[in-house]
């Protein structure tokens, strides 16, 4: 079956249906990661809007469920160049095609994806519409997908209750905005006992469990919308309790600590940012999933100081918190997709929760 | 980290001469790393053997030696220049062997001089496969497991440990013979007891078997400050087993998860790391497909040939990368030039599919085994870019210029079901065509897959080709059939062939449901960032991003496609002058080639790059969208050539020498009435289609005969006939495959051989200088030892030969370059072959006159004239060096070759030999072939009767320099006649010892054997000749050339010392 993408500028892309056949309307952004499809598409952060894959041929090693990074698929779309009809890898246990279905996810397939990119990269991320409706009329859509706004995204991925990974190690309560798997997994495979809790945890029940550490995820949307979060994260700065966050759980603490954060031209996604930390000038590369970065410029010296920088374009790509044992980063860790080069980021917040629990 | 301060003068060791395993990429690399440390004010002296490089150019280096790749000839330079680092990674296995040499002599240390970019200790941990293997096994890096074991006890035990089943490799025996793969202790001992017989030294290695394991490669850079990055990975479609050099490779890999590529990803960063490189390194890992488990296959820490293809993959210089690196910059300080905005320290991202195919040389060695193995064989390569696999392999296929252009282009129609189920089992260059053909066949791909392991999606995608091919034989030819299949990148020839219209048709229809290619950019980036570099590739059914220019007139430069024997990189180098020089003369220059180890792919030497293949189609598609003002095709070699008629019928002006002069010089019969009207005389000769014309041809002149096909490079399929019967096989060989042009007859005059190239403006001539060949006519002229200036010929010969080259170049016409080959018979010059086009010998002639003949040529065809550009008409005068280019062949690399020379090329590439002593100039060309002497002093000669008179002064003079010499009965008798000492041997068959078993002692230094003319029969010589290279002894088969080695022995034995040149002060 046919399909169409209209992009809120009017431009459209014609191609074929895969997933499901409803219409959407979603925020357009692209990835440029090779692999790791069914990450992406698992990752809570993209709630609320269409991915683009710029790499052409999708579904090549099908779907293994065991990747998932979550419970579901979170994106709006999917926009691809091409679905494998066959895929082969040892592991695989479905193909993409039905995995979309399953998901209710709809999609394209056959569109120039590199225009596509190019388009967003210009004209910067923007709003646009899947449709099989063949007989679409512009002038009633456009005003329809340029109204679209991200918006309650957190809340709709975060977790509804609390759950607990069992460990003999430090106690972590990891804060779900959207959670990627791989972050309490990697904190579980060090050991920890990882409690998740629900974004809206109040900061007195979490400090109540007496945990040695606070982790805050990664998710979706403008951390602004985020007020209430905020609110809690200011409780748990002054808790003194060593804390480590990544992407939104980075800008939200920078918005907790009075510093700002700004919507980029077309955001950072995909699995070969390189990073630079800045006291060891050392560059690592770096996955990466944000449309939002938090403004150096508004930061007060005396709060947080910046701790990696992205080398391409220089935003701010992590803090470190003065006086306290908190470190944030706006980059992705926990890997999945992409690389595995800053994995020793958990091993840091292990060391920080170690040297607080020796202090005590 | 900025750059080191202490960094003043590097020495830069190129590769050597093209052989197998070790191509143009490193000519690619040395010289974008030279140019990269030029850009620092780096003073760079360069060193390497092969004249026909880029990189030995002085516009590349500041002082060039082209001398042989030897310890000695290093410290002489070392000791000139006074160079305060060695970059030692930029010139292959052989320049890497080389400074490791001349670092473990405290040479280095003795003259404070420092390798740069990575350690000797780094190269030990990565090349000593001792050390090698407890590095890996320190950080945890899994090796096939592997024992050295001297008895079937213990090769039992190891195996029951490691689990079946093993491969067993004998140490020392011929090609890997007495080996195998056991699957059981039963098997194991049979093999085991035979390979223990076998070994020199009684040893074989027991080996985990992991063939059919998926090989995966990983290009990786580290900085000082240890900052790594992949900058691409790579599938190869082959599974282990097959070398990657022959296999066919996609990048970025197709079948891993993230999981296993994130897996394999931190390995090769985690090794890289350990081994402390700073550069450049290339990872090779065996995958099992069954699970998550791999093997550390090999590390090169060195730009390879993996790592240029990675460059021109992704757009991503490393050897330019690597060079900033190895002066003391990080990773994150060096811009990426693509775009200008990010930095070396971003991975690229590619938003497209990479195809490389090998090219393999069967088609020249006819009577070599096709099977591929561990050992790579292939000449060179190509590689195309698409945005889905069927395209990209579609691509590359129809690179390939060896007559292909789909999955249909070898019929395996007449095997049965079972047969080809056996075929497949071979592994073999044609394994693709075969699962084709087992598809249409509809053999169940699981069954082919289990037979060849190659990955089903591979197979699967071969599929969605061969289901496009019974579409459009079965099928109306609807517009949405015709844009699927030119997604797929079907050539309207073949969509014409299955569709039963003509190709002009399928061009109408395209045109009338706009079916058009557009270009998209290699940007490194998947679009992400802008990128200015125009570095295209095109696709069916996407928008078009090149960007149009009219500013300036543009030329387009052919490229010569895939290095093969007969084309090497000799073509290259022109394609790359002539750019430089359209460039400097204000024109927009865009070249189109297919070779990711060239120079002329490198993404800043045209202004636009499109990455193509060389076919009329694919050409037409940028022709129509650039609008070019003209095409030059002298230079690229017999690839650009042929394009020639389909760039006129596209409008598209020839510039230089006209498309009819150059037919003329092919023409047979127009060609003979120019040289009747000049008077020039030539062996006589008959074009012939039949067997039966032939036969009547040979009878009428004589023999012996000489039979080739026209319109070929390299002397293909040319042979010297000296009975009917060799004339029936030789035209039974040439029409193996269809000939749209007379096959020639020529009577064989066994004279010297003359070559000229020269330079024509319509009415001058330029002659940079005569060169002769040792080796008399009748070896190929790329096969043949050639000194410049000739040294034997008399001034009225020399006139002549410039009166003929000056009258054959205007009355062809010719505004560029031309190539003449004559032959001085009975002091009589004869015309053998004119080529109204650049040659092999440019590059190397050009450097010894320090004439740049390409730029004068390209100045030529934009309309100056010889007098302007401050050259006086006519030969030029004499250089003061003799400089000798020795042909080096790959012989060892392909089993079953015969390496006698004859008239059809062999050679895969050359070195110089440059002094102002004839003799030293011999020695340094034979000691940058590798053939270093003595050794043990021993040498076997075997002579056919008609040289063994003419052998005896050569056995005198081996002799006198204390050499032995064992010669077979014949040779021998004659030999002794004649006061030589010489040792009698029985032949193989007879009682042991015979000269096979002489041979297998490894103590002889040099075969000299000299085969009868036309086909061989007996297969003693032949055996004799390829026992000798497969174990290491060099085998001449020409007594010419055996007079040339024993003269520069008897020099190199007087004379003690070695002199150097630097060719950039000629």
């Amino acid at each position: 079956m046919k399909a169409f993408l209209i992009l809120e500028d009017g431009t459209v892309f014609s191609g074929t249906s895969i997933g499901a056949e409803r219409e959407v309307i979603s925020e357009i952004v692209f990835n440029t990661s090779m692999t790791g499809y069914l990450e992406v598409l698992t990752d809570p952060s993209y709630a609320g809007q269409a991915v683009t894959m710029t790499y052409p041929l999708i579904g090549n090693y099908g779907i293994c469920y065991k990747d998932m990074e979550s419970l579901k698929a979170w994106p709006d779309g999917f926009i691809v160049r091409e679905l494998s009809r066959m895929p082969s890898n040892f592991r695989c246990e479905d193909t993409i095609q039905k995995f979309l279905v399953d998901n209710n996810i709809p999609g394209i397939a056959g569109i120039d994806t590199r225009a596509l990119a190019k388009i967003l990269r210009e004209k910067g991320t923007m709003n646009g519409m899947i449709t099989t409706n063949e007989n679409y009329n512009l002038e009633e859509v456009l005003p329809k997908i340029k109204e679209y706004t991200v918006s309650g995204v957190v809340k709709k991925v975060t977790c509804k209750e609390k759950s607990v990974l069992n460990g003999d190690g430090f106690k972590v309560a990891l804060l779900d905005f959207g959670a990627k798997k791989n972050i309490a997994r990697s904190l579980n495979n060090r050991g920890c006992e990882v409690t998740i809790y629900p974004a809206e945890t109040k900061a007195e029940e979490i400090l109540a469990s007496n945990p040695d550490g606070i982790m805050l995820s990664n998710g979706p949307g403008d951390p602004k919308e985020c007020t209430e979060i905020i609110e809690e994260l200011k409780k748990l700065y002054v808790s003194d309790v060593p804390m480590f966050a990544i992407c939104l759980g980075h800008q939200l603490m920078a918005l907790a600590t009075g510093a700002d954060t700004h919507k980029l031209k077309y955001g950072h996604r995909g699995a070969n940012h390189p990073v630079k930390d800045l006291k060891t000038g050392r560059v690592y590369i770096s996955s990466q999933n944000h449309g939002y970065v938090v403004d150096e410029t508004t930061l007060d010296p005396n709060v947080a100081k910046p701790a990696f920088e992205n080398v391409n374009d220089k935003t701010n790509e992590g803090l470190e918190y003065v006086g306290k044992n908190i470190f944030t980063v706006q980059f992705h860790p926990e890997a999945c997709a992409g690389p595995q080069d800053t994995a020793y980021l958990f091993d840091r917040f292990i060391d920080m929760m170690k040297m607080k629990k020796e202090e005590q | 980290m900025p750059k080191n301060p202490n960094i003043k003068k590097v020495l830069v060791i190129g590769s050597g001469p093209i052989v197998i395993g070790q191509a143009a990429e490193f000519d690619y690399a040395g010289t974008q790393a030279c140019r990269s440390l030029k850009e620092e004010g780096i003073e760079v002296v360069l060193v390497n053997s092969n004249p026909a490089t880029i990189m030995t150019d002085k516009d590349i280096a500041d002082e060039v030696y082209i001398e042989p790749l030897t310890v000695k000839a290093l410290e002489q330079i070392i000791l000139k220049e006074k160079p305060d680092s060695i970059l030692p990674t930029l010139g292959g296995q052989a320049g890497l062997n080389l400074a490791m040499e001349i670092a473990e002599t405290g040479f280095l240390e003795e003259h404070n001089v420092k390798l740069i970019g990575t350690t000797a200790l780094t190269i030990k941990k990565a090349e000593d496969r001792l050390m090698f293997k407890e590095t890996m096994e320190k950080i945890g890096e899994p090796c096939a497991a592997s024992l050295v074991v001297n008895d079937v006890e213990s090769g039992e035990a190891f195996a029951a440990k490691i689990g079946y089943p093993v491969v067993l490799r004998p140490a020392y025996t011929l090609g890997g013979s007495g080996g195998g793969i056991a699957h059981n202790v039963t098997e194991l001992r049979e093999i085991l007891e035979n390979g223990l017989r076998l070994s020199r030294v009684g040893e074989v290695l027991v080996e985990r078997c992991i063939a059919g394991w998926k090989e995966i490669e990983y290009e990786v850079m580290r900085d000082s400050n240890g900052n790594c990055i992949t900058v691409c990975n790579m599938e190869n479609i082959d599974p282990v087993g097959v070398h990657t050099g022959d296999s066919i490779v996609v990048a970025p890999s197709q079948t891993l998860s993230d999981k296993e590529y994130q897996m394999l990803r931190t390995s090769a960063l985690n090794i890289i790391d350990e081994l402390g490189i700073t550069g450049g390194c290339n990872v090779q890992y065996a995958l099992n497909p069954d699970s998550f488990e791999y093997c550390v296959i090999e590390v090169n820490p060195r730009v390879s040939r993996s790592s240029a293809l990675a460059s021109k993959a992704t757009g991503y210089p490393i050897a330019k990368v690597a060079a900033k690196i190895a002066l003391g910059y990080t990773l994150d300080e060096i811009k990426n030039a693509i775009t200008g905005k990010t930095y070396a320290s971003f991975e690229p991202a590619l938003d497209y599919c990479v195809v490389k195919i090998p090219r393999l040389p069967f088609d020249k060695f006819i009577s070599a085994k096709r099977t591929l193995t561990t050992q790579m064989k292939a000449t060179g390569e190509v590689m195309s870019i698409a945005n889905n696999f069927e395209g990209g392999l579609m691509k590359a296929i129809r690179s390939l210029e060896q007559h292909v252009d789909s999955l249909m282009s070898y019929d395996f129609t007449k095997l049965t079901d079972e047969e080809l189920l056996e075929e497949l089992a071979i592994v073999d260059d044609r394994r693709i065509w075969k699962i084709a053909e087992g598809l249409r066949r509809n053999i169940p791909a699981e069954k082919m897959h289990d037979i060849t392991k190659i990955d089903l999606w591979f197979i699967d995608k071969l599929k969605i080709i061969v289901e496009m091919e019974n579409s459009l034989k079965n099928e109306p030819l609807t517009e949405e059939l015709l844009k699927e299949a030119k997604r797929i990148e079907f050539p309207d020839n073949v969509i014409a062939q299955l569709t039963g219209k003509t190709e002009k048709e399928i061009k109408e229809l395209r045109d009338k449901y706009d079916i058009h290619a557009a270009f998209k950019m290699v940007d490194t980036c998947a679009a992400e960032f802008e990128a200015t570099t125009p570095y295209y590739y095109s696709v069916f059914g996407s928008e078009n991003e090149a960007v149009k220019t009219n500013d300036k007139k543009k030329v387009l430069v052919l490229g010569s496609g895939p290095i093969r024997i007969g084309q090497g990189i000799e073509f290259d180098f022109c394609s790359v002058h002539c750019t430089w020089s359209f460039k400097e003369q204000g024109y927009e220059t865009i070249i189109i080639n297919n070779n990711p180890e060239t120079v002329s792919t490198d993404f800043d030497i045209a202004d636009k790059l499109y990455f193509e293949p060389l076919t009329p189609e694919d050409v037409q598609n940028v022709v129509d969208f650039e609008k070019p003002d003209g095409a030059v095709v002298q230079f690229g070699g017999q690839t650009a050539i042929k394009l020639t008629e389909a760039l006129m019928k596209m409008g598209v002006p020839i510039l230089g020498t006209s498309a009819e002069d150059v037919d003329a010089a092919e023409d047979r019969e127009l060609f003979d009435e120019i040289l009747e009207k000049c008077e020039i005389p030539r062996a006589k000769g008959q074009t012939v289609f039949t067997v039966e014309e032939a036969l009547k041809a040979a009878n009428e002149l004589g023999y012996p005969v000489l039979v080739r096909p026209s319109y070929v490079l390299g002397g293909q399929g040319m042979q010297i006939a000296v009975s009917d019967e060799d004339v029936v096989e030789f035209m039974n060989i040439i029409n193996r495959i269809k000939q749209d042009h007379p096959i020639l007859v020529d009577k064989y005059l066994m004279g010297k051989e003359i070559e000229v190239d020269a330079v024509c403006d319509g009415e001058n001539i330029l002659i940079p200088g005569i060169m002769e060949h040792i080796e008399r006519a009748g070896i190929h002229s790329g096969d043949s030892i050639s000194v410049y200036p000739a040294k034997s010929l008399t001034p009225r010969i020399t006139d002549m030969i410039v009166d003929y080259t000056a009258k054959l170049a205007r009355s062809l016409h010719v505004k560029g370059l031309i190539n003449i080959q004559f032959i001085v018979y009975n002091d009589q010059v004869y015309v053998i072959e004119v080529n109204p086009r650049s040659s092999r010998t440019v590059p190397y002639i050009s450097k010894v006159t320090g004439i740049p003949i390409v730029k004068l040529a390209t100045k030529v065809i934009t309309g100056s004239k010889i007098t302007d550009m401050g050259y006086e008409p006519g030969l030029q005068k004499k250089s003061d060096y003799y400089a000798i280019k020795m042909p080096v062949f790959s012989f060892e690399k392909i089993r079953g070759a015969d390496i006698s020379l004859g008239p059809e090329m062999k050679s895969t590439g050359e070195c110089l030999g440059i002094s102002k002593d004839f003799d030293e100039a011999l020695y340094k060309a034979f000691q940058g072939a590798g053939i270093c002497l003595p050794k043990h002093k021993q040498i076997i000669m075997t002579l056919c009767d008609a040289d063994k008179e003419d052998g005896v002064d050569i056995a005198q003079r081996f002799e006198a320099l204390g050499y032995k010499i064992y010669a077979s009965r014949g040779t021998a008798k004659v030999l002794k006649e004649h006061g030589v000492h010489a040792i009698q041997v029985n032949k193989i068959g007879q009682e042991a010892p015979t000269l096979l078993d002489l041979i297998l002692e490894h103590k002889i230094d040099l075969v000299i054997d000299t085969p009868e003319n036309g086909i061989e029969r007996a297969r003693d010589g032949f055996l004799i000749r390829r026992y000798a290279i497969e174990t290491g002894v060099h085998c001449l088969t020409s007594l010419d050339t055996a007079h040339a080695l024993i003269s520069s022995l008897e020099h190199a034995f007087n004379n003690k010392d070695l002199s150097i040149v630097d060719i950039a002060e000629i």
